[in-house]
């Protein structure tokens, strides 16, 4: 089988590289070294592969790596490089909402995404945006509110009142 | 005091934050140079006697390394052990069977027949498909009860398939029947389930300079180090365990996965050998939580006070013995649950069937228990109709009481019916919805469950603690972390003795050769065991501290504390001496500054299995769970709109944690009572993957509200008990009981599915 040539842009980093066309982005990444994106499935069930794609959240099990041809993707790594990342891998942590911290990273890039569209902090949308992600640990509830402490804190310092 | 310092702190976790970077390497994370591939080839049908498996083809495919079958492993059938030191015998330990072998019998659908080593996974998946196998299909048996009949198919070797029989008789059930008022009884079936965590079954192997096998896995269990060298027919020393930070368990890894497939490529190879399930893998071929039949029949006065009860169970243990023993004596102790009845008969049957084998799961047998009296407490009390919970409160042991089945007595506090009270309090008044089609119930239940390992099994767990000379200090631990934080609480336990400060512990963890074994991170024994056993450690160095800081600041050693990294005299803090001071004396007086300590848990003998009388467990826990739910009648979808979840933890060590367990454990059990079922039909399994098996998302999962009693009456430091287990009991019947509530239906099977409450409420309107 022919390999195609992939030009990528991870977490701010150009990689160009050959990649067979059934390959996976999840399977691109992590042969890379990317192994902060977990793999949970491989169906698209599980969720815990999301990153972002061109500010997208998407399932990477079930993107093709040549579908991300051209595209700017982040991943978990990426976080540390904005305040939002900081703030929620710091409230993540107070929260206590990681336990065996398997679906983490993927739980962080879905909720980076919920909060890069700068939303008025509600705790039913903050659901509906990790619902594509399982956690079998924790219940949800201390992820649900981590990543609502953040989004009160960033809808204030957008210069909105009280939530 | 230096223990309020640390102790009942919400600390965060010292793993959270490699956690939240993605720094931290699970055990498919990590690769060495040269590595090679492995997958396992297995069999395709439940029941099959197999004649011939022909590699040839396999082996001769460009870039396999290696292709082996059960001739190739040199000890293939030892017993399924997890962790303890002897052997139980008494029928505690069953057959492991590495691979299938030719003129035996295959048992289920994924047991593995051949295992194959290659340059690339796509290679070793290549090399899969070209194993030959003949089979001769056989009938099999699918059915518990078809199983225990005389003449069944037999699944294995032996010549009956019930794998076990235990019994608890109290008083005498046939006069306490004949002095009851009101009989009632019921039957239950409870289906396998799966413990569905995230990560999936990894580990990679490898040989050092001196030929010792490494094995990097994700398992509750670094004790199988002993089995692996067992099967290998290795010396106990040449294979090492490196157990990484666990992606989920649940009971799941407990058993032995990947670890003697890679350790025998890797032998044969030379090379290091990777393996890392599919998620459909993973859900067809480990074990599951066991199916249970139950028939309950209780006898009560028409003042609510039961005098009798009777518990027939059978457990569907599936293709392989594994743990089953033990859940079956779990279940049997806990058959009548936290109530005083003076005449009771349990008797449970464990049976072979050619299913997925069962094993250990979050709650071992005593969930299933809890799901058939939780929902017979409520049938009683319609039946009388009384208050659910005044029935409860009527029956329930108290501070002092035995259990009705072993005739135990628990010698610390019973918070019942206090946790069932609290519980239902916290649910506050039902939820008015004008959706005619919409009705509200609510449910209650209560239980006990045990933490720490049966006594018989004779439990101890090691821990070892070191200051270093700049203040910080070292642990050592051979404890694998689950995900309930069991490595940072020991480093707090130690942390708070020795008054230093979190930041400066360090941990080193999970190494069967490197740290001391502190046992297995199952049956909610680490708070209790190893938290011990960090006590114990940190205490002997605290001692000899503090005796000679006394030396040096004239004073008795009683009269010190160690507290924010200053040995400091209580009744006047502004003298004290720096801890890293007392550090430099000790050291230079040639005081020990490390210790290593032993915690034994209770030893008692093995009881008569017939009849299971005395001590069993070290102690137990007792909380309660109240849940709201919304059914709609016109369709059979139930929505859980509050839960709350009420224990006595003994002390909260870490309350960020236990609140994280007590809400995990009931999200989890929201799944076992409404869409969990891991369904086998002749042999094969129809839930393969997420898709067909449903497990709770951020959707259906209600804020679970939890309330800690903290008795202070915990065998675990400074009064905790384990809670890990604990609470994912009562959710179940809780929710049975409040569908019940809702609609007048009772569910006696779960899941309780849209189409089983639909169908139940056609059959209650016919009435």
């Amino acid at each position: 089988m022919e390999e195609y040539p992939l030009k990528i842009t991870v977490n701010g980093k150009k990689i160009n590289a050959m990649v067979y066309p059934e390959q996976s982005l999840l399977k691109f990444l992590r042969s890379k070294g990317f192994t902060e994106v977990k793999c949970g499935c491989e169906k698209g069930d599980c969720g815990i592969c999301t990153v972002l794609m061109n500010g997208q959240t998407i399932k990477s099990c079930i993107t093709l790596a040549i579908q991300a041809n051209g595209k700017e993707i982040l991943t978990a790594k990426s976080l540390e490089e904005t305040e939002i990342g900081r703030k929620l891998q710091e409230s993540f942590v107070n929260h206590g909402a990681i336990q065996c911290g398997f679906c983490t990273t993927g739980m962080l890039m879905a909720a980076k995404g919920y909060l890069d569209k700068k939303p008025v902090p509600d705790k039913e949308e903050i659901k509906k945006a990790i619902s594509g992600i399982l956690c079998r640990c924790t219940g949800y509830k201390k992820i649900i509110e981590a990543i609502y402490d953040v989004a009160v804190e960033n809808y204030r310092m957008e210069g909105n009142g009280h939530v | 005091m230096s223990k309020s310092r640390l102790i009942g702190q919400a600390i965060p976790r010292q793993d959270a934050w490699a956690k939240v970077t993605g720094d931290l390497k699970y055990a498919d994370d990590f690769s060495l140079p040269g590595m090679l591939y492995a997958k396992v080839c297995r069999s395709k049908h439940p029941a099959a006697l197999l004649i011939s498996v022909d590699i040839s083809k396999a082996e001769s495919l460009k870039g396999v390394r290696a292709v082996l079958t059960a001739k190739d492993v040199p000890r293939n059938e030892t017993v399924t052990k997890f962790g303890q030191a002897t052997d139980v015998r008494g029928g505690f330990e069953g057959l492991y069977r590495v691979l299938a072998e030719e003129g035996k019998k295959i048992r289920y659908i994924g047991e593995p027949i051949a295992l194959v080593a290659a340059e690339s996974e796509a290679i070793a998946e290549k090399a899969v498909e070209l194993i030959e196998i003949q089979y001769e299909l056989l009938p099999g048996v699918f059915d518990p009860e078809k199983a225990m009949k005389p003449g069944a198919y037999l699944v294995g070797e032996k010549n009956s398939n019930i794998v076990n029989e235990f019994g608890c008789i109290t008083g005498d059930i046939d006069k306490g029947f004949k002095a009851s008022e009101v009989i009632i009884q019921d039957r239950f079936e409870i289906p396998f389930i799966d413990h569905a965590y995230l990560e999936p079954e990894a580990g990679i192997s490898w040989l050092d300079d001196y030929g010792t096998l490494n094995i990097r896995v994700s398992t509750q269990v670094i004790e199988h180090f002993r089995d692996v060298a067992e099967v290998l027919n290795l010396p106990h020393n040449k294979v090492r365990y490196i157990g990484t930070m666990i992606g989920g368990g649940f009971g799941g890894k407990e058993d032995i996965t990947v670890e003697s497939f890679i350790a025998l490529l890797t032998l044969k190879t030379k090379k290091p050998v990777r393996l890392v399930y599919t998620r459909e893998e993973s859900l067809t071929t480990h074990c599951k939580k066991h199916g249970f039949i139950e028939k309950y029949k209780i006898g009560a006065m028409k003042n609510g006070k039961i005098v009798a009860l009777e518990a027939h169970y059978i457990g569907n243990a599936g293709a392989y013995t594994y743990l089953t023993p033990w859940v079956g004596l779990y279940a049997t102790v806990s058959a009548s649950g936290p109530y005083k009845i003076p005449n009771v008969k349990i008797k449970t049957e464990m049976v072979l069937t050619n299913n997925i084998f069962a094993s250990a799961f979050r709650g071992f047998g005593s969930n299933q228990a809890n799901i058939g009296y939780e929902s017979m407490m409520d049938e009683l009390a319609k039946k009388l109709n009384m208050d659910p919970l005044e029935i409860r409160k009527i029956n329930c042991m108290r501070t002092g009481d035995a259990l009705s089945t072993t005739g135990q007595i628990i010698k610390t506090y019973i918070a019942l019916p206090e946790a069932a009270e609290k519980a239902w309090e916290g649910l506050g008044e039902p939820t008015v919805l004008k959706d005619k089609n919409i009705k509200i119930g609510q449910g209650v239940a209560m239980g006990l469950m045990s933490y720490g390992r049966m006594t018989f099994l004779r439990d101890s767990s090691r821990c070892y603690v070191k200051l270093e000379t700049d203040g910080s200090m070292i642990l050592r631990s051979g404890i694998p972390d689950l995900g309930g934080g069991q490595i940072s609480l020991l480093s707090q336990i130690a942390a708070s003795e020795l008054g230093v400060p979190i930041h400066k512990v360090k941990a080193f963890y999970t190494d069967s050769m490197l740290t001391p074994l502190a046992g297995t991170t199952t049956a909610t024994r680490q708070t209790y065991m190893s938290g011990n056993a960090a006590l114990k450690a940190a205490k002997i160095i605290r001692n000899n501290i503090l005796n000679k800081a006394a030396e040096v600041l004239n004073v008795n050693p009683d009269q010190l504390d160690i507290i924010s990294e200053k040995v400091v005299v209580k009744y006047d803090q502004s003298q004290y001496l720096a801890l890293t001071e007392a550090i430099r004396v000790c050291n230079s007086s040639g005081i020990e500054l490390f210790s290593e300590a032993q915690f034994n848990a209770p030893f008692t003998g093995i009881p008569d299995l017939t009849n299971i009388k005395g001590m069993t467990f070290p102690d137990f826990a007792f909380g309660a769970q109240a849940v709201e739910v919304a059914v709609d009648i016109e369709t059979g979808v139930v929505k859980v709109l509050k839960i709350v979840s009420c224990y006595d933890v003994g002390k909260a060590l870490n309350p960020t944690s236990v609140e994280g367990q007590m809400e995990g454990g009931s999200i989890q059990g929201l799944g076992y009572a409404l869409t969990e079922d891991f369904s086998i039909k002749e042999g094969i399994p129809q839930t393969p993957s997420f898709t067909e098996y449903i497990i709770p998302t951020s959707l259906d999962s209600p804020d679970v509200k939890t309330i800690m009693i903290e008795s202070g009456g915990g065998l675990g430091p400074y009064g905790a008990k384990g809670i890990g287990e604990p609470s994912f009991n009562n959710i179940v019947p809780a929710i049975l009981n409040a569908i019940y509530d809702a609609t007048g239906v009772r569910i006696h099977q779960i899941p309780a599915t849209a189409e089983r409450i639909i169908r139940s409420l056609k059959k209650e309107n016919l009435k």
